[in-house]
């Protein structure tokens, strides 16, 4: 049976990290898969495993009242999903829908806080990792927010 | 080119033979020479000046196959006076033509490479004469990739056209929005989020960019960061145009005069520009 | 008279009292005369019927924002410097019609202009003025594109330039290259001197048409001390120039300095008025009218000389590219200074002054210049390039 240690050490959010974590983190690591339709995850579920998506689209959704579900943002394949399992109160803000059938590796956050708070350096490393995918998931989302395509980018009028 | 202009000022006079509705604001027209003559030969990436009869006169990019140039085809959206006036001409209404204008995409220097390209909103507009011109001739480009974004699915341009690119032609169409809306499935997300798993050879690649400048600086960011070199990467930019025929300086960007030396330039020659205020 | 005709570069002398016969030699071979002449209290260019239209007897005191007629102690025929106006308003018209256009059912015609070209010839043009047409030659006939107005004008020009027998207030052709001497592309140039109550022209000869004017007027071959004294009278008035531009390296200066701090410090003085590119003599920029009829039925295309310091200059949907004040003051600047050598393969400034003198607030490109270049040299970074 194939462990999953090289397709960890290959993926751009584990790259760089020492063997010893590697190991450890494979150790929290399995493989999953979802098909259309499925959501992964709830709202304010409890937060404590991300997935490192291999294959396939998954949208964050949020239920507006009288609006239905509405898609914030779709993950796919590259793509890290999911942090809240490292940020209080460790509850997922969004639901995750599968939108096309979907494999991906499922990382146990819950096991990885805790052996980030015991060695600090595995918890920097974690979260220099973590920050990096929210910077440029802030980034995407800024340009968004410009609505460059529109007549008024910026809101200006 | 020897096909001979006539003098570059004088309008030629061309029929619409079809109007398109095409998203919320956009519209093509398709033209004919109003006296059955030769339409010039033009190159992707190139445009015209279109005159509507005592109101004024706009570039707009040519959007047909360059291979088949009849009828000559514009996509234009309807953002000031003259574009305004443009929508509310019908089939048989004649407009001035002038042109065609600027400089082109590399399709030549892309040929035995990846191609790559890079639309948002109406920009996909000066890229579609690319995408029938790859399409076209198949065999001379490697992996091809349409990435475009679009403001929601129901601003998506050409939608029938990316369907029909992506079950016939061998190219790879990633299409995404920035707010999702209704039953839409597809991405959601900023057109730069589909580029680092775009299928392309970042060390064999001539991208090819156009929509807002925003959108630009993003989008070669993100491709330099792949590994494209910066002198395979062209935009297209946009500029006050009055002649385009480099003479009443409407259009310059630093030294460039973006009817001539533009629209299409190669990223490294406006690199000190693009993030330059008010240039 | 002669009875062997000077060749070009020869020089002769043409007594004062023999000026009128290039008049009516010129009228006679279908020319119409434009030069100098005063009005409204400045000294502008507009037809000539005679030599008592030339502003004899007048110089001009020029400064900053300041522009002033003095009577002069002599009857200099062109003792004074460059005025507002600039030849460019004959070779390329300020409003000129390029079609006409009616209206017939749901199509139109169009019926271009079947214009009458002038014949002109420029009577007094300063070497800064002839090298600003050569500059703007570049800029209207090029090989893809040529403007047929200018062009039809500029092929029947004729030119009877002046050697400046004094430097204006703000002027500065020798730190440009271009004067105060005309070294070609005249038919005759024309050096005035006065003196002991003698008073003529030594004149040179510059192209066949020069040779074929002096055939009816006369003339008697220059000596040597002719010549020199007309060399002396340019040397003299090259030592005396108001303004003085270093022009080292100034495309790359400017470019690098985009955002400097200066751009700022003019954008509070600046007006954009818009006067500097009415009186610049290579400033070629234009809009495009399309106008119609209260009926409808009938369109026309106007060309008008723009300029880039208007908001609606550089108006794409949205907005202006340049809407500052700082943005537009740096363009027109780096235009003419730097980028105009990339565009062109010359500088796009002559040293006429005359943008100096017109400007309201009396702002000096010779001046912003200094201010930029000498801020990289000092050891404080006070005034840095800020990014």
């Amino acid at each position: 049976m194939q462990t999953l240690e090289p397709i960890l050490a290959e993926h751009p959010f584990f790259k760089g990290l020492k063997p010893e974590y590697l190991q450890l983190i494979t150790g929290c690591a399995s493989n999953v898969r979802f098909d259309t339709g499925t959501y992964i995850f709830r709202e304010d579920e409890e937060a404590s495993q991300f997935y490192l998506i291999r294959q396939g689209k998954v949208a964050l959704e949020i239920f507006a009242a009288q609006h239905g579900p509405i898609t914030i943002e779709t993950i796919e394949a590259g793509e890290v999903l999911g942090w809240s399992w490292i940020f209080p109160p460790y509850r997922w803000h969004f639901s995750g829908r599968v939108f096309e059938p979907t494999r991906a590796i499922a990382l146990d956050g819950k096991c990885l806080r805790a052996k980030g708070e015991a060695d600090h350096d595995l918890g920097y490393e974690l979260m220099k990792r973590v920050a990096q995918i929210m910077m440029e998931r802030l980034q995407a989302t800024r340009i968004r927010l410009l609505d460059m395509y529109g007549d008024n980018p910026g809101g200006r009028l | 080119m020897t096909f001979t202009l006539p003098e570059p000022m004088l309008p030629q006079l061309y029929r619409i033979q079809h109007v398109r509705r095409e998203i919320p604001d956009t519209f093509t027209l398709e033209l004919e020479p109003k006296d059955g003559g030769e339409i010039p030969p033009f190159g992707t990436g190139q445009f015209n000046m279109l005159y509507v009869f005592g109101v004024g006169e706009i570039p707009i990019s040519i959007s047909g196959d360059p291979a088949k140039r009849r009828p000559l085809v514009h996509t234009t959206r309807a953002v000031g006076t003259v574009s305004m006036a443009m929508r509310e001409l019908k089939t048989d209404d004649v407009i001035g033509v002038r042109g065609p204008f600027g400089s082109q995409w590399p399709i030549k220097q892309a040929e035995g490479k990846d191609v790559v390209i890079a639309a948002g909103g109406i920009g996909l507009a000066p890229l579609r004469s690319v995408m029938y011109h790859i399409s076209s001739q198949r065999e001379k480009y490697g992996k091809t990739v349409l990435l475009y974004g679009a403001r929601t699915p129901t601003d998506i341009l050409y939608r029938r056209e990316l369907e029909n690119w992506r079950a016939h032609f061998d190219l790879e169409i990633y299409v995404t929005v920035d707010r999702a809306t209704g039953s839409w499935r597809g991405s959601v997300g900023v057109v730069t989020q589909l580029i680092p798993r775009a299928p392309f050879d970042p060390k064999n690649t001539i991208a090819m960019v156009c929509g807002p400048e925003v959108m630009m600086r993003f989008t070669v960011v993100e491709l330099e960061k792949r590994g494209v070199a910066l002198e395979n990467i062209y935009l297209s930019m946009e500029r006050n145009m009055k002649c385009a025929i480099g003479m009443c300086g409407h259009c310059q960007y630093g030294p460039n005069f973006v009817c001539k030396d533009g629209p299409v330039f190669q990223y490294s020659q406006i690199q000190g520009l693009l993030s330059k205020w008010e240039v | 008279m002669n009875t062997t005709l000077p060749k070009i570069h020869d020089r002769v002398v043409v007594d004062r009292d023999h000026l009128q016969d290039l008049f009516v030699t010129l009228a006679n071979k279908g020319y119409q005369v434009v030069g100098p002449t005063i009005r409204d209290h400045a000294i502008v260019y507009d037809t000539l019927t005679s030599v008592a239209d030339l502003p004899i007897g007048y110089t001009d005191e020029q400064n900053g924002g300041t522009y002033r007629l003095k009577k002069r102690a002599d009857q200099a025929v062109f003792g004074y410097a460059v005025g507002p106006h600039s030849w460019k308003k004959f070779l390329f018209p300020p409003v000129k019609r390029l079609w006409q256009a009616k209206r017939e059912g749901n199509s139109f015609e169009v019926i271009p202009e079947n214009d009458e070209v002038p014949r002109f010839a420029f009577l007094g043009a300063r070497s800064c003025e002839l090298h600003a047409i050569s500059i703007q030659d570049k800029v209207f006939m090029r090989t893809e594109y040529t403007d047929p107005t200018y062009q039809s004008r500029r092929k029947n020009l004729c030119i009877i330039a002046i050697n400046c027998g004094q430097a204006g207030g703000t002027c500065f052709c020798t730190s440009m290259g271009t004067g105060p001497k005309a070294t070609s592309d005249f038919d005759l140039a024309l050096t005035e001197v006065m003196g002991n109550d003698l008073h003529y022209f030594v004149v040179e000869v510059g192209s066949q048409l020069g040779t074929e004017l002096l055939e009816t007027i006369p003339h008697r071959e220059a000596s040597l001390d002719d010549i020199q004294l007309a060399e002396d009278i340019v040397a003299n008035t090259a030592e005396h120039m108001g303004r003085s531009m270093d022009t080292t390296g100034i495309k790359d200066l400017l470019y690098r300095n985009l955002d400097h701090q200066r751009w700022d410090d003019v954008a509070s003085r600046c007006l954009t008025c818009s006067n500097c590119t009415m009186v610049c003599p290579t400033c070629f920029c234009t809009t495009v009218e399309d106008v119609t009829d209260l009926t409808g039925e009938h369109a026309e295309r106007w060309r008008k000389w723009d300029s880039c310091f208007t908001m609606d200059f550089s108006y794409i949907y949205g907005g202006s590219i340049r809407a500052s004040t700082k943005s537009r003051y740096r363009q027109w600047m780096t235009h003419k200074l730097a980028s105009w050598i990339d565009q062109f393969g010359t500088s796009g400034c002559v040293g006429c002054g005359r943008c100096i003198t017109w400007c309201p607030v009396g702002i000096d490109i010779t001046e912003e210049v200094r201010a930029i270049r000498e801020s990289e040299s000092t050891p404080t970074k006070a005034a840095k390039e800020q990014n």
